[in-house]
């Protein structure tokens, strides 16, 4: 693959609200023609990043390139990129059609172009329907919808979209997000992609990072960052995860050997110099047996506390002795799944599921 | 919503009738017979058509003026002037103080509106340093007694007056000190229309590529209009009811119909007086009614 410019560069991008560091020394890379989502909670910068690059608000340090070009000095309207905002801020006062034209007029291109452009965005998130109708009478997910087409029509090399379907109901929600990702996949622009659903972000996103606390904790892939979480933080807010202390018992070539509160483990992998650190394991990799089944190494005796049946697939909640792990199985045998609430039970832990994480 | 209980009922009908009764009064006896007031002896309509009689005569004047004509020779000042002396030409002291109400409200309304407009959206928009201290001070006129606002506007014309020789009591001192009444009204009314506005929507201009100043014509102005309208039919209400500031700081022939009014009733209230009144209110109650429909809150964006 040839190297291409990045659509967007920021670096060491700072942002201070007072005492607090809105944004701490950012940087990121964000390829052309690619899904990117900022993930995190409220307050943990990434909004203000998107302002940003948007040029809506102004960072107190730091570097923002556009397409190769330092973005630093050219204010917002002259900027190649556009925003998807989360109260839609559609203009009350202009019809649906004035309200998709307004860039297109703004930048004083000729009418007939705009009517064709304004039209072929319309059928595209299909509203053509409600042209003429004003923002006050459009529904929730037909504002989302105005809103997006008000912002492609401009064919921005890259779009900004802060928690777009954040006000939308699951349902109307999830059908969103699949449309979204296709519009995306066959515009081929880069989008940029603020939301606090996690679900989200793993559904929709070629690259996801974690920000927390005007930091990005962790960047990557859907799938590396699920599965390789580095940080607790990381690996509690992508998904759950059962952590657990350990101390080195043993070094192997292969690994080591560990105590916890819940016995001996071996563990697979690079192992740090330090003797304590934290282990993580997905709920879904906990094997859950019956006592007498056979079951693979670091197997530990547990009681089921809770069972919570939702369909598709089982979420126990265990004891080993007074250290809770949670486990989830799909629902793959017919009839009673065989776990009772009260009843003794085996885990085993997958030595390959275990992750030492850095902090 | 809950029903009022019947005590409730109670308060609230003596309240109107306290609040309505003499307005009703005064309505009513403009259709009285009686010519120096009194007693009921019968219904007319006599004061009306003498009040409205210079209207009649101004319209017949007005058809006769040769409009086409004039704007088709481009002799636009010519017919300005014809328009202007028909309308001022003196007829009676009350028609003369009904225009030169016109004029006051008119011309002060328009400017404090432009005024107010600019000190609204500044006090919305923009940061410097003194901004609270002047918000409040904003309030100045809105808050002391008119007397006071009337006293020191005199005291300060005739400081001027001494001074430079500028400010000879008139017409444009009047309007100079309804403006000063009114702009804090409009600028309130403004700035409460735009605080009502997500931040977001202008954001989204600047986003889409309109500058500053587009941003302000193509969406901040369009959608603070309605308060700037209220704020002008507040200021034109405003300035039509005025008595005290207008007594103070008027001048010889600049005589409005709430000081000719008051200058009347000094010898006895007079149906054609109470006649007068009653229009009075009724371009109040237009005014406040335009202020109400405008004021409605716009449309949420949002859900």
């Amino acid at each position: 693959m040839a190297i291409q410019t990045p659509a967007i560069e920021v670096e060491n991008l700072v942002r201070q609200f007072g005492d607090v560091f809105a944004l701490d020394h950012v940087s990121v890379s964000i390829r052309k023609g690619e899904f990117f989502s900022l993930l995190g909670p409220s307050g943990c910068g990434k909004t203000t990043l998107l302002r940003c690059i948007g040029g809506l608000d102004i960072p107190d340090e730091g570097v923002i390139r556009i397409d190769g070009t330092d973005a630093r000095e050219i204010p917002a309207h002259k900027r190649p990129v556009n925003t998807v905002f989360q109260s839609y801020a559609l203009f009350p006062h202009l019809t649906v059609r004035g309200n998709i034209a307004f860039g297109l007029q703004m930048k004083k291109v000729a009418k007939p172009e705009i009517e064709e452009r304004v039209k072929r965005v319309m059928d595209m998130v299909q509203i053509a329907k409600l042209a003429d109708r004003k923002p006050a009478q459009l529904s929730g997910g037909q504002k989302q919808r105005v809103a997006l087409a008000r912002a492609i029509v401009n064919e921005p090399s890259v779009l900004l979209l802060d928690e777009p379907l954040g006000a939308l109901d699951l349902k109307l929600r999830k059908e969103l997000q699949i449309e979204l990702l296709a519009l995306q996949r066959r515009l081929g622009i880069t989008f940029v992609y603020v939301t606090h659903d996690q679900e989200e972000a793993l559904v929709m996103s070629d690259r996801i990072a974690v920000m927390r606390a005007g930091k990005i904790e962790q960047m990557g892939e859907a799938e590396a960052l699920y599965e390789n979480p580095r940080t607790r933080y990381v690996s509690t807010f992508l998904g759950s995860c059962n952590l657990l202390e350990a101390t080195v018992r043993q070094r192997t070539p292969t690994g080591a050997v560990v105590q916890t509160t819940v016995g001996e483990l071996r563990v697979e992998g690079s192992i740090p110099d330090r003797n304590k650190f934290t282990l993580a394991i997905r709920p879904e990799k906990v094997a859950l047996c019956a006592p007498g089944e056979s079951a693979g190494e670091n197997r530990i005796k547990v009681k089921v506390v809770e069972v919570i049946y939702i369909g598709s697939e089982t979420h126990y909640v265990l004891k080993a002795g007074e250290q809770p792990l949670s486990a989830e199985a799909m629902n793959v045998k017919v009839g009673h799944q065989g776990f009772d609430i009260g009843q003794d039970a085996v885990v085993h832990l997958p030595a390959a599921g275990l992750l030492v994480l850095d902090d | 919503m809950r029903r009022p209980s019947f005590p409730l009922w109670l308060v609230s009908g003596f309240l109107y009738v306290f609040m309505y009764a003499p307005i009703v009064v005064v309505i009513v006896f403009s259709f009285n017979v009686a010519k120096h007031g009194g007693p009921w002896t019968g219904f007319t309509t006599e004061w009306y058509q003498q009040l409205l009689r210079p209207a009649y005569s101004i319209a017949s004047e007005l058809k006769v003026v040769e409009y086409r004509e004039h704007i088709k020779q481009l002799e636009l000042r010519t017919l300005f002037n014809k328009i202007s002396e028909i309308l001022l030409q003196p007829r009676n002291d009350k028609w003369s103080a009904a225009i030169n109400t016109g004029i006051l409200a008119f011309a002060s309304t328009i400017l404090a509106t432009a005024l107010g407009t600019m000190l609204g959206y500044g006090l919305s928009r923009y940061w410097f340093p003194g901004k609270k201290l002047f918000s409040l001070l904003m309030y100045i006129p809105v808050v002391i007694p008119d007397i006071v606002m009337a006293v020191a506007m005199l005291s300060f014309y005739a400081m001027v007056r001494d001074w430079l020789g500028l400010f000879e009591l008139g017409m444009t001192t009047m309007i100079i000190a309804h403006i000063t009444f009114q702009i804090p009204f409009v600028a309130i009314v403004v700035r409460s229309r735009l605080a009502g506005m997500d931040p977001a929507i202008e954001e989204a201009a600047h986003d889409l590529g309109a500058s500053s100043w587009q941003t302000f014509w193509h969406v901040t102005f369009p959608l603070m209009l309605p308060g700037v309208l209220a704020g002008a039919m507040l200021a034109f209400t405003l300035s039509l009811d005025d008595f005290v500031v207008s007594f103070f700081t008027t001048g010889p022939g600049a005589t409005t119909l709430p000081i000719l009014i008051y200058s009347s009733v000094k010898r006895g209230i007079t149906p054609d007086i109470n006649a007068l009144s009653t229009l009075i209110v009724l371009a109040s109650v237009i005014g406040t009614l335009g202020v109400t429909l405008l004021q409605r809150p716009a449309k949420p964006s949002g859900g």
